[in-house]
């Protein structure tokens, strides 16, 4: 039974810590993630969010804790173990004089079973750029490309670290088809970001960390008691606008119906938005306040 | 070909031994290096050019023969260009292009695949031998063609030819890698690795003759595998007499040795500073 759910884990970390000279960026981190789950760190800059991150993919070595990635010790582990996670990193500029399909197949070439490069090139939507040098791809394009480079390998965990960074609405819509369809086939996903409603429309659930430790964790619509938290009820009333907080909106609703006799202008009920969690949440325990002192990842 | 939204991926190939992902890698790698170097077309053309160009200007301010001997200036000054050529594609190709690669996350990206971290290696051991080849060829059949340079005269100057241009490039390129890791930046990399390698081409017999060198700086170049590289290629292509002349002598012997602690001290120092991440990272 304990096996089972072990297995089921692709990420099992607690008590991870880190400093950097005199800096604490991680004070005891607990993370837990199921196979299949697509998971959203967020956080300030400076969080500890990077952090986390680099030492569960294997680049970075903590101080202290136990971390366990797809069954292994990330800073432990070898090729095989590499084999089997993709990571998405910030964008290629080393390659730029190779095309697309060169850089794809490059890095086919390291996995031990990958994906064919034209059906991962066609996936991230790039079939037309194929034949282009990476130097002459949009910001977008490039990006799209380091997702097939993290892809490749067909990896059981994925990881995302600020992938829509820069991208106009349009290219964000575009990329979160591409998670999703990844997500789909079965590929665990962590994410990292800055944008809320980028959580939102991706995550199963939203772990925030703030000054190196986990604030909140839960799906993205129950986050800090967002489901049963008060709703604001607004309206055009004849002196002007009016709102009124309310736990039974949709009492309230009727009573404005029977009011006005029909319809009610300009009607609204709105909850919380993720933003107003995260910013509540962050904002209880100092936040963004500190980014100054805390450099994401000391470089 | 396109894949329904929604579908796995399929696979490509067959699972591979330890030994076939290493091949299979490092032939990537020199691949993908070549494929690099190659399309960066300007730089080629001016990289290979630059010896060409700065021999034809030594033979035009110094020309016909050296005095009291039957060998032309150009002769002399193929020997030190081919030295110096030899410097730049290795040591300072490598020192540049990999502090590049870790500063803009090329290297981590690799560090984060399966690759066998060799494979990086060889891919750039490749590198350097294919343009180190062309340059050498490129400024010898330049050299002969328009300067009237002569091409070593036995077989055993070929093979001093050949034995000091490998064993210099190892011994260049290692120590290259490791100056790549003394860098911040790739924009500061070039000058770093430019100051000690003009110093050492004066010191050496590169640019000025080894006779206007005093015997002290002469000898405390010998520290460093520049000298020798310089003085292979003076064994290989310039008659025995020349070593009668003040700093003349040439003695393979040391070369081969001084070369030989260079490789095996250049892959100590460069494992042991070999960084696959930025400065301040991991």
């Amino acid at each position: 039974m304990l096996l089972d759910m072990a297995s089921d884990l692709v990420i099992e970390a607690s008590g991870l810590r880190k400093s950097y000279k005199a800096t604490l960026a991680l004070d005891g981190v607990d993370l837990q993630m199921a196979r299949g789950e697509v998971l959203s760190l967020l956080g300030p800059n400076g969080a500890g969010k990077t952090t986390t991150i680099e030492i569960l993919e294997g680049y970075r070595r903590r101080d202290a804790g136990e971390a366990r990635v797809l069954g292994e010790d990330p800073q432990r582990a070898g090729p095989a173990w590499r084999a089997k996670r993709g990571i998405v990193l910030q964008s290629c500029e080393d390659v730029v004089d190779l095309t697309v399909a060169e850089c794809v197949d490059h890095f086919a070439q390291f996995y031990p079973d990958p994906a064919r490069s034209e059906d991962v090139i066609a996936k991230v939507g790039l079939s037309a750029k194929s034949g282009a040098r990476i130097r002459s791809l949009s910001g977008g394009q490039r990006r799209r490309l380091d997702v097939a480079l993290g892809i490749i390998g067909r990896p059981e965990l994925l990881f995302l670290d600020e992938p829509t960074t820069g991208f106009d609405p349009q290219a964000r819509r575009q990329f979160w088809e591409v998670v999703r369809d990844l997500a789909r086939e079965g590929t665990s996903i962590l994410l990292t970001t800055h944008y809320l409603d980028e959580a939102e429309a991706l995550a199963d659930r939203v772990v925030v960390i703030n000054r190196g430790r986990v604030v909140a964790n839960g799906a993205p619509a129950d986050l800090g008691g967002r489901q049963s938290a008060a709703a604001v009820v607004s309206w055009a009333g004849p002196n002007g606008p009016e709102r009124e907080r309310t736990d039974r909106p949709t009492a309230l609703v009727r009573s404005l119906e029977e009011r006005f006799g029909g319809e009610v202008p300009g009607l609204t009920v709105t909850r919380p938005t993720l933003e107003d969690i995260y910013l509540r949440l962050i904002g209880e325990v100092g936040g963004a306040a500190d980014e100054a002192g805390m450099p994401e990842g000391a470089r | 070909m396109s894949v329904a939204p929604g579908a796995a991926l399929a696979s490509g190939y067959g699972a591979r031994s330890p030994m076939q992902a290493f091949v299979r890698a490092s032939l990537a790698r020199g691949k993908v290096e070549i494929l690099q170097y190659f399309r960066s077309r300007e730089a080629v053309v001016f990289t290979l050019a630059l010896p060409v160009v700065l021999l034809g200007l030594l033979a035009s301010i110094f020309s016909g023969k050296i005095h009291g001997t039957n060998v032309r200036f150009s002769q002399l000054y193929t020997t030190g260009l081919l030295a110096g050529g030899l410097a730049s594609t290795s040591f300072l190709n490598l020192a540049v292009a990999i502090s590049g690669e870790r500063e803009n996350g090329g290297l981590k990206r690799l560090a984060g695949t399966p690759m066998p971290r060799t494979a990086y290696f060889v891919g750039k051991a490749i590198v350097v031998f294919v343009t180190c080849a062309l340059e050498t060829v490129v400024l010898l059949v330049f050299g002969h063609f328009l300067y009237g340079v002569s091409f070593p005269a036995t077989l055993s100057r070929w093979a001093i030819f050949v034995w000091v241009t490998v064993l210099g490039a190892i011994a260049m390129s290692l120590v290259g890698i490791a100056v790549s890791s003394l860098a911040r930046s790739q924009r500061s990399a070039a000058p770093v690795a430019n100051l000690p390698l003009l110093v050492l081409e004066f010191m050496s017999g590169v640019f000025v003759p080894v006779t206007s060198l005093s015997k002290g700086l002469y000898s405390f170049a010998a520290l460093f595998p520049l000298r020798w590289i310089a003085e292979g290629y003076r064994a290989a292509l310039l008659p025995n007499y020349f070593q009668q002349v003040p700093n003349g002598g040439w003695d393979m012997g040391t070369a081969a040795l001084v070369l030989g602690i260079w490789c095996v001290a250049g892959l100590a120092l460069a494992a042991r500073t070999f960084r696959w991440t930025g400065r301040g990272e991991r």
